[in-house]
Parts: structure tokens; C-alpha cells; sequence
């Protein structure tokens, strides 16, 4: 892993390095170095599988942190590129060219948090929410309970239990506390 | 609102211009009617023996209950030998399973095919995400409470219910629809316009006729 | 010619006979199937139920005059194959209307049910009835073939026309059947039975996995009940002209019982042992091995 972030680290000027396993290392980048950090980890080190692209909502940095997860399948290693965005008309550069399925991803991110993604084959077209008016909801200023509770009607007499005491009550009413 | 259901001029081949507006023009747009039974008593108590002793569901898993749903297809329980057949379309299906919850997207897929179902037909709740919405209770896009939308006949409890569950579930339906309460489809028509207006509180895009005929 | 009235009733009573022994044994053999699956599987009087809950549905919806056509096409197909062929030789009672001409009419009549399915279900305006019909109806010409090559090399081989001779030259032993003396266009014969019985490997059209139903997609309630009267009927007239053609006719009513349950649980032998054919692949199935063995079996005779 270390090895990788020198290597990395020749090309493309790299924030710092978490190293949560042996084999799982998450790379902070700037939004300029994503793309050739993107084509050196597939062509050269051989990080051939995205296997995710997700963003996280950091609401008291203003930030969105979008992260891209490759994984190199011989070795077994995976290694996540962190790019942090601000938070206000977010967008970035489109992944499409490079590995295909990332369109599905970033019209995900699209819809559910608003994160543009210019060029992106068929990304305003609507994907999960149909004839949603609201914030994306995926943020965390979105409160989905309120929301829940205002626009469905809810059935009354819901009530919580605690199934362990549930049960021990309906079973053994007689044994103590 | 996709673009050939918006209202559009039409050059026909011949030159001449009409004005077309797809969701009048080439939909039904009557409101439906209860189809109360007419037959003397003992006619419709066959009639709904029968009805109860062959239920056929329409194959359509609406949420994760379906899963559920499988196993009876399957020699350990066998849900065949009661009488119950899985049809693919909802012009030959009577009951409705609405499998676990019901996010609003799949909810307008589930209006117009029960909508497309023969009277009498059935509904039934499966899980505890119909009844008060489950463990999705605070979500933006389920809905919580079932028969708001649709006329429901039995709810089966539970997350999901095992397939005993569901075998019990049925034998109860049964008992229901031979005891002449299973009218689940004329109360749709009679209440009409109140479903109406709360399916479209929730779906936004209401892209369909008002009755799927 | 005096026509004898009396034969209407008898052809009623055939006809009822063979409709209550059609939904009894359709059931058998598909609780047979489930048991070869380990299931218990339906209730042996189950066709009885669903054709009473469709007949009474309340409401039904139609897509034109032309959708009628569906339903009433295939069920006068099988009530003519049934009623225009003798169900049981030898006797006044059973042998229908049947008269010299019969084997062409039997012919025409097999195919007479699909053509007013196409029409209907085309009616119906669902794509996947026009899927289904399309599929249906080349795969049908196909299986019809080898039948008709057949039915001639019977024709020549017997020099007659009419069903009754073709069983009466067949009595006096299993070994005058046609399945001994003309074991060829018994096989192309066979062939197309198994193409016709919309079961494994043929029933691409209609399987609810392939596409939703196929050509029935849109029918229901009383149409659906009607097609399903069909479907019971249809089969076993099918039957009775293959076990008069090819397997000596039958000269009592447990003969009947027997041949037609042993030639229906053929089909479905083949049917539980095979995947599906697509239809192609069921077309070039057809050319290439069943004309030509009813070519070889006309030049054989």
C-alpha cells in the first residue's frame, strides 16, 4: 500500500493516506488529479473494477466527499479515492469514458444528492424518485421524518416493544425481574 | 409527463393537422361501476366457493415479500393443492399480493394493474410495511397505510411472514370470500373519487387515465 | 339422403362424455406430474372449479367484435374435430356425423382453432399477443406438415377417405394397426402430435415464463373459460383421430378411456423431459427430420 502512494504519489500530488487494513487504503485527492489517478491505478497498477461510486454529506464542512473504490481482483487490494467538493452547486468531471457502469452511479448521485455530473450519458433523466419536488434526499438537511409525516397518512396505535421484554412478560409473566 | 402522452399537434400523412391529447383520446374515460351479485343466494354461495377454491394471483412481486411468495410454488408447500395458480396477466388474475412495502413508484404500477383486474377481485396485505408501514415507517417514499389506496381484504402480519404464514393467510381469505365479504372490488367503485384523491397525494406524476380500463 | 335425427343427441352425449373425461384426466395427469415432482398437486375435480369461477365472473372487457372471434373459433374447431370424426367404432350411437369425406374436414379442423386465435388475440392490441401469435402460428404450419404428409401416405395406403374404413381395415389384431404396417407416417405422425400439444420442448407460445401467456394474454372471465373448454376438448378429438388413424380405433368406451390417456401421457412424457425448443429451432426441428420421413412414407406406399 505504501508503495502504491509513492507511485501515486511520483505522478500527482496526493493528500494524506488512511490505512484502515493491509489491503484497504483510502487516498484523499484534489477534483484536478482524479482522472490520471484514475488511469494510472487501472492501466498501470491494475485496479481494473470500480466497484462503487458514493458520496458522503460532511454538513457541518460544507463539504461533499465524493468516494470512488477500485479494487485490483488479482492482488486483492482495494484502495478509495476521496474527492471533497463543496457543497454548493456540486459538480464534477464525469468517469463514463474510463469505466462505463459509472454512468448508473452518478445519475444515482444526481437524483439523490445533487451532485451534477456534466456529459454523463442520460444523467437529468429520472432514476429512483419519480416526480420528486423536494432537496435531494439523500442529504442530510432533509428531514425524512417530517417529511414522512406530513405527507402520508399514518396508522394510529403504533406502538414500540422491546422484544426481549415482550416476550419474557407473554412467557414467564410469574418469573421476577 | 413523458413526451408522447403531452397534448401535440399531428401532421397525418395526408397533410392534414389534428390536435391529439393522448390521455383523453386514447383512453377510457369512464369512472367504474360496482358490480353487485344478482343471483339468488344460493347461486352466488357456489359462486364463491368456487371463486375462493380456485385463487389465482397475479405474479407480480411488488416488494420484498415475494420472496416469500416463491416457496409456495415449491413441492414442500405446495400451495397448488389448494387451489392457488400464479397467472402473469391481471386480466386473468383475482387476487393481488401486495409483498412488503410499497414504494410510491410501485404503487402506480400496482393501481393500474389492479385497476386492469376482473371484478371480484382481492387484495391482500402482506407484512407488517402495509399495515403501518413497517421499518420503513419514517421513510419519504413508502406509504404506510394500505387501504387508503386500495380496498384491502386481509392483512397477513409479520417481516416477512413465513410461507405457513401465508398458507394460513390464505385459508382465512377463503373463509372470507365464502362467507360473501370479500367485496373489496365494489367498494373501490363506490368510494372511487376518495382513493383517487389519495393515490394522487402521493404520486406526483400522475402520467395515467384516472381508470385503467 | 335422409338424415337421421336422432344422431344429434348421440353426438351430444359424446360430446359430454368426452368434455367431463377431458377435465378429469387433464387433471390426473398434471397431479401425476406433480407427483413425479414430489408435490401433491392439484385436486383431481380442480378444471371443474376454474371453469365455474371464470364462467361467472362479473365483468369482462372486450376490445371489439373481433375478439370474439378468438374464443368461439377455437371451441367450434374442437367440437368440429370432435363431432365429425367417429368417437367409437362399431356403434350406431357414437359415431357422430361422421361421413366419407371426414379426413379432409379432420385436417381443417385442426387448424381452424389457431387461425381465429390469431385473429382475436391480434384484436386484443398487447404486443405480447402479437409476439405470441407470430411464434404460434409459424411453429403451428410447421407441426401441421409432417401430419398432412401422413394423413395422405394413410390415404393412399388404404385407398379411402373416410376415418371409419381406415379403422375398420385396422381391426382383427395389433398387428394390422398402422403403427405395424406403416410405422413411418406413424413416426412423422407422432412428431406433430408432439409439436401441436403445446407442452415441452414446443410451447414457446405459451409458456408464462417466455413472454406473459402469449396470444390468451388479454382474455378473461367468460372468454378465458370458453378457451379452457377448448383446451380439454380440443386435445382429446386430436386424440381420437390419431388413435383412429394410426392405433385402430377404439370399440368400447374403456378402450377409449385407455388409448387416449396412454397417447395424452406420451406428450407429457416428453413434455416433463425436455427444455424448450425456440422457434426456430423447432421449425428446422420439423424440416429436417419429420417431412422427410412423411415424404419417405408416401413413397413408401
Amino acid at each position: 500500500m505504501h508503495k502504491l502512494y509513492e507511485n501515486l504519489g511520483k505522478i500527482i500530488p496526493l493528500g494524506e493516506m488512511t490505512l484502515q487494513r493491509a489491503n484497504l487504503a483510502f487516498i484523499t485527492l484534489d477534483r484536478r488529479y482524479l482522472r490520471s489517478a484514475l488511469h494510472h491505478l487501472r492501466d498501470v497498477e491494475g485496479y481494473s473494477h470500480l466497484v462503487l461510486l458514493t458520496a458522503v454529506d460532511w454538513l457541518e464542512e460544507d463539504v461533499f466527499q465524493l468516494t470512488y473504490l477500485l479494487s485490483n481482483r488479482t492482488a486483492d487490494m482495494d484502495v478509495g479515492l476521496r474527492v471533497m467538493l463543496p457543497r454548493e452547486n456540486a459538480s464534477m468531471d464525469s468517469i463514463h469514458d474510463i469505466w462505463p457502469t459509472a454512468a448508473t452511479y452518478q445519475r444515482e448521485l444526481r437524483e439523490m444528492f445533487g451532485i451534477d455530473f456534466p456529459g454523463s450519458p442520460r444523467v437529468n433523466e429520472e432514476f429512483i424518485l419519480e416526480g420528486w419536488q423536494e432537496i435531494p434526499p439523500y442529504r442530510r438537511d432533509f428531514d425524512t421524518k417530517k417529511y414522512s409525516e406530513e405527507n402520508f397518512a399514518h396508522r394510529e396505535g403504533r406502538v414500540t416493544k422491546d422484544p426481549a421484554s415482550h416476550m419474557k412478560e407473554l412467557l414467564y409473566p410469574d418469573r421476577g425481574q | 409527463m413523458k413526451e408522447e402522452l403531452e397534448k401535440r399537434v399531428v401532421k397525418g400523412p395526408d397533410g392534414f393537422e389534428f390536435t391529439v391529447e393522448p390521455l383523453q383520446d386514447y383512453y377510457c374515460a369512464e369512472a367504474p361501476r360496482a358490480h353487485l351479485p344478482v343471483y339468488s343466494k344460493i347461486v352466488e354461495g357456489l359462486f364463491n366457493w368456487a371463486r375462493a377454491e380456485s385463487i389465482w394471483i397475479l405474479g407480480f412481486g411488488t416488494g420484498c415479500g415475494a420472496i416469500e411468495m416463491r416457496p409456495l410454488m415449491t413441492p414442500r408447500f405446495d400451495a397448488y393443492r389448494f387451489g392457488i395458480q400464479w397467472r402473469p396477466t391481471p386480466r386473468q388474475a383475482n387476487l393481488l399480493m401486495i409483498s412488503g412495502y410499497l414504494s410510491t413508484k410501485t404503487l402506480k404500477r400496482a393501481i393500474r394493474a389492479y385497476e386492469q383486474m376482473q371484478s371480484p377481485k382481492y387484495v391482500v396485505g402482506l407484512g407488517s410495511c402495509t399495515i403501518n408501514g413497517g421499518m420503513y415507517w419514517d421513510s419519504y417514499n413508502t406509504i404506510k397505510k394500505l387501504d387508503d389506496y386500495m380496498p384491502v381484504d386481509l392483512f397477513i402480519a409479520g417481516c416477512m411472514p413465513r410461507p405457513e404464514a401465508l398458507l394460513a393467510g390464505f385459508n382465512d381469505l377463503k373463509k372470507i370470500i365464502k362467507a360473501d365479504k370479500a367485496e373489496g372490488a365494489n367498494k373501490y367503485a363506490e368510494n372511487f373519487d376518495w382513493y383517487k384523491a389519495n393515490q394522487k397525494s402521493v404520486i406526483k406524476d400522475w402520467d395515467m387515465p384516472d381508470y385503467n380500463w | 339422403m335422409t338424415f337421421e335425427w336422432m344422431k344429434i343427441p348421440y353426438s351430444l352425449l359424446t360430446l359430454f362424455i368426452v368434455l367431463n373425461y377431458g377435465l378429469l384426466m387433464t387433471a390426473i395427469i398434471a397431479k401425476i406430474g406433480a407427483r413425479a415432482g414430489r408435490r401433491i398437486g392439484i385436486p383431481f375435480y380442480q378444471n371443474y372449479i376454474d371453469l365455474l369461477k371464470n364462467y361467472a365472473l362479473r365483468s369482462k372487457i372486450t376490445h371489439g367484435y373481433m375478439f370474439y372471434l378468438g374464443p368461439v373459433f377455437r371451441l367450434t374447431g374442437g367440437i368440429g374435430l370432435l363431432l365429425f370424426v367417429p368417437t367409437i367404432y362399431g356403434s350406431e350411437m357414437f359415431s357422430n356425423l361422421s361421413f366419407s369425406g371426414d379426413l379432409i374436414l379432420a385436417l381443417y379442423f385442426i387448424f381452424f382453432g389457431t387461425l381465429g386465435m390469431a385473429l382475436g388475440a391480434g384484436e386484443s392490441g398487447s404486443p405480447h399477443s402479437a409476439i405470441g401469435i407470430s411464434r404460434g402460428l409459424s411453429q403451428v404450419t410447421m407441426a401441421e406438415l409432417p401430419l398432412t404428409l401422413a394423413v395422405f401416405a394413410i390415404a393412399l395406403q388404404y385407398q379411402t377417405l373416410s376415418v371409419t374404413e381406415i379403422v375398420a381395415a385396422q381391426q382383427g389384431g395389433i398387428l394390422h394397426w398402422t403403427l405395424f404396417t406403416n410405422p413411418l407416417a406413424v413416426v412423422a405422425a407422432m412428431l406433430a402430435f408432439l409439436g401441436s400439444m403445446m407442452r415441452p420442448p414446443f410451447d414457446v407460445v405459451i409458456a408464462p415464463q417466455e413472454i406473459p401467456i402469449g396470444p390468451p394474454t388479454e382474455y378473461h372471465s367468460a372468454y378465458l373459460a370458453l378457451m379452457q373448454t377448448n383446451r380439454v376438448i380440443f386435445p382429446v378429438a386430436k386424440i381420437v383421430i390419431y388413435m383412429n388413424l394410426f392405433f385402430g380405433g377404439a370399440s368400447s368406451w374403456g378402450e377409449f378411456a385407455i388409448k387416449v390417456f396412454l397417447l395424452y401421457l406420451f406428450s407429457a412424457f416428453v413434455g416433463v423431459a425436455f427444455p424448450r425448443f425456440r422457434v426456430e429451432q423447432s421449425i428446422r426441428f420439423f424440416m429436417i427430420w419429420a417431412v422427410p420421413i412423411g415424404i419417405l412414407s408416401i413413397l413408401l406406399v
